[in-house]
């Protein structure tokens, strides 16, 4: 799902890194978001909706919407679409509205 | 039409197009901007005056076919891609279509790729004469395609395969 | 608290101008973006924006981008940037308050604020729009522009405005097939240039046709369309289906007004505007004092607008607080004619008959 060659744009991606989804091992570039690595690599449904559990995927991608809320090492509600990917991190579906430490 | 559609009237088109003399005399601009919109690059483009939008930037761009030299300079600077280079002064039946193309992969001169209409279909096999893509051009390629003189006014794309 | 003369909020195009305007008049500014980066929505557009070269005409907007940021580098003593910083309040007693990452709060107390927040994408209903799939189109835009991730590999764009023929365009340009572009409108609504050159490679642009549900079960497999009839409603038996597995949405943008209703702004609703949008006068300042606006908060326009309006709330901010620019009234002149200009033609006659709803003395 990532694009090589592009006529107008040279993409630099960071440094390769690893990181988790729901225990799974998924590797991603330094720089990108969480939500860019995980839809590169074939991963849409990101959550769930709090009453219908229907599956959520992001939607606007520039932290307005929250549709790509996440737990992100631990910590519910995060912006999975304008937060960056770290080396290491544990990314997991959220259920519910998440609980605040 | 072209409001609902996007594809120009046949009628639109040959306004826009220069005289079958002008064209077999040599290279020159065809704009195909028909809507007014606030856009005037094309006449800062132009090194010879020949694209005029008068006072208000949101008028047509008029061409003078006789100012015009086919440079080309103005292909590239369209932001909406609405102008190519056409010339018939080199054979009689065919014409030289200078169009912008921004998709990979870019056609490779010498060879033969499909000529599109304006909905995009398939019309005819068109030879590929030169790949410009020099820095000033940014990003937007031009080609230049030989294509069979009976497509005058019906060519406008084309499609590399592979 | 943090105190400073001009707060600027967002770093998008009406914001980074608004603050070289306000800099180069001599005040001290500061910028607070809630991305990891400035440049707003520019850092995606990698078309060649319209206009006159006043307002960058020819060049793409990741290039404007990079010449808006090397411009406002040249006053590093007056300009202050915070990154990162995201703007939740904005009080009556002139605080600002933000929040720094997910870490701290910070006050910030100006002597004016110009609000250059943007706008953001409106959504449509119809059953299961909220599969997996189904995106804004500026969200699919910054998912392969600015990260180079394709969305799926075959797209229904929803929407034939500016957004989506060119995002259909730059869809292509990935290398991600778009199946067809729909638009419930009888007329295409963005550049026909746009559109033009979209359908000569290939891709029918439908109006008056829109979206009846989109089918799949954990994300997009399928989507419905059909016509509508001179009332916009569905015409049986008109149903097509495709195989996509991607939609995107793109029939319009809101202001993201929210921090001036908190602070007490005059607002009105304006459909020419798309949305509820503040009371201003002509120098871009609303109906409370020192809190100006530019860009998209005050009304969706091209990012072309949203300059120029950057430029001219920018110098008027700092003429406001003691700060006259040596050229004030020739530059306030140009940025107020080359608003005009963008105006006054028959795409933009909706934007004007929209200003003249909102302009106060």
């Amino acid at each position: 799902m990532r694009i090589d060659k592009h006529p107008i744009l040279d993409f630099k991606r960071g440094k390769k890194i690893k990181f988790t989804f729901n225990g799974q091992e998924i590797e991603g570039y330094e720089g990108e978001s969480i939500a860019a690595a995980l839809h590169a690599s074939g991963v849409k449904v990101l959550g769930e909706s709090i009453l219908k559990h229907r599956p959520r995927g992001f939607y606007c991608a520039i932290g307005n919407c929250s549709s790509c809320l996440m737990v992100v090492d631990g910590m519910p509600n995060v912006k999975t679409c304008i937060t960056e990917l770290k080396e290491g991190m544990v990314v997991e579906t959220q259920k519910g509205k998440g609980k605040i430490v | 039409m072209l409001e609902k559609t996007g594809i120009p009237t046949e009628e639109m088109i040959k306004e826009v197009f220069p005289s079958i003399d002008r064209i077999n005399k040599g290279p020159v601009a065809v704009i195909e901007c028909y809507q007014k919109i606030p856009c005037n690059p094309c006449v800062t483009a132009c090194r010879f005056n020949a694209i005029n939008i008068g006072d208000d930037i949101n008028n047509l761009p008029e061409l003078d076919i006789e100012k015009c030299t086919g440079c080309g300079m103005c292909v590239s600077k369209c932001p909406g891609l609405s102008i190519m280079l056409i010339d018939g002064s080199k054979s009689e039946s065919t014409i030289l279509f200078k169009i912008p193309y921004e998709f990979l992969p870019l056609p490779e001169e010498g060879t033969i790729v499909k000529g599109l209409n304006r909905k995009g279909e398939y019309i005819t096999d068109v030879d590929v004469i030169k790949v410009l893509n020099p820095k000033s051009f940014d990003r937007t390629p031009v080609i230049t395609v030989e294509v069979d003189r009976n497509y005058l006014y019906e060519f406008r794309n084309i499609r590399v395969e592979g | 608290m943090k105190h400073v003369e001009i707060a600027i909020i967002g770093g998008g195009p009406a914001g980074l101008c608004a603050a070289i305007s306000a800099a180069s008049s001599g005040a001290n500014v500061l910028i607070i973006e809630r991305n990891n980066k400035l440049g707003g929505q520019l850092v995606k557009q990698t078309h060649m924006f319209f206009g006159s070269e006043k307002q960058y005409a020819s060049t793409r907007g990741i290039d404007i981008c990079n010449i808006l940021i090397n411009k406002l580098s040249k006053f590093k003593d007056k300009v202050e940037i915070m990154t990162d910083t995201t703007v939740v309040g904005m009080y009556e007693d002139g605080v600002i308050t933000a929040m720094y990452k997910e870490e701290k709060y910070i006050k910030i107390k100006s002597e004016a604020v110009i609000a250059a927040t943007g706008a953001f994408e409106k959504t449509l209903a119809f059953p299961n729009n909220d599969l997996p799939g189904i995106y804004g189109a500026g969200a699919v835009q910054t998912l392969m522009n600015v990260y180079g991730v394709k969305p799926g590999n075959k797209v229904l764009m929803v929407g034939a405005g500016n957004i989506g023929l060119i995002v259909s365009y730059q869809l292509m340009q990935a290398g991600v097939e778009v199946k067809a572009i729909l638009d419930a409108a009888p007329k295409i609504g963005g550049y026909l240039v746009h559109a033009s050159k979209i359908r000569r490679m290939g891709v029918p642009i439908l109006t008056r046709h829109s979206v009846k549900e989109a089918i799949g079960k954990e994300y997009l497999e399928k989507a419905v369309i059909c016509e509508l009839d001179e009332k916009w409603q569905p015409i049986e038996g008109t149903e097509k289906e495709f195989d996509v597995d991607v939609m995107c949405i793109s029939v319009g943008l809101s202001p993201l007004n929210e921090l001036l209703v908190m602070r007490g702004c005059e607002m009105k609703y304006v459909p020419q505007l798309s949305g509820l949008v503040p009371l201003r006068d002509e120098n871009y300042e609303t109906t409370v004092g020192n809190v100006f606006v530019a860009g998209d908060i005050s009304g969706i326009e091209e990012a072309s607008s949203a300059m120029v309006e950057g430029y001219l709330s920018g110098l008027c901010t700092a003429e406001k607080i003691g700060y006259k620019h040596e050229k004030f009234e020739e530059l306030k002149n140009d940025y107020l004619n080359q608003l005009d200009d963008l105006r006054s033609g028959a795409v933009g006659k909706h934007i004007l008959e929209g200003t003249k709803e909102i302009l106060v003395n």
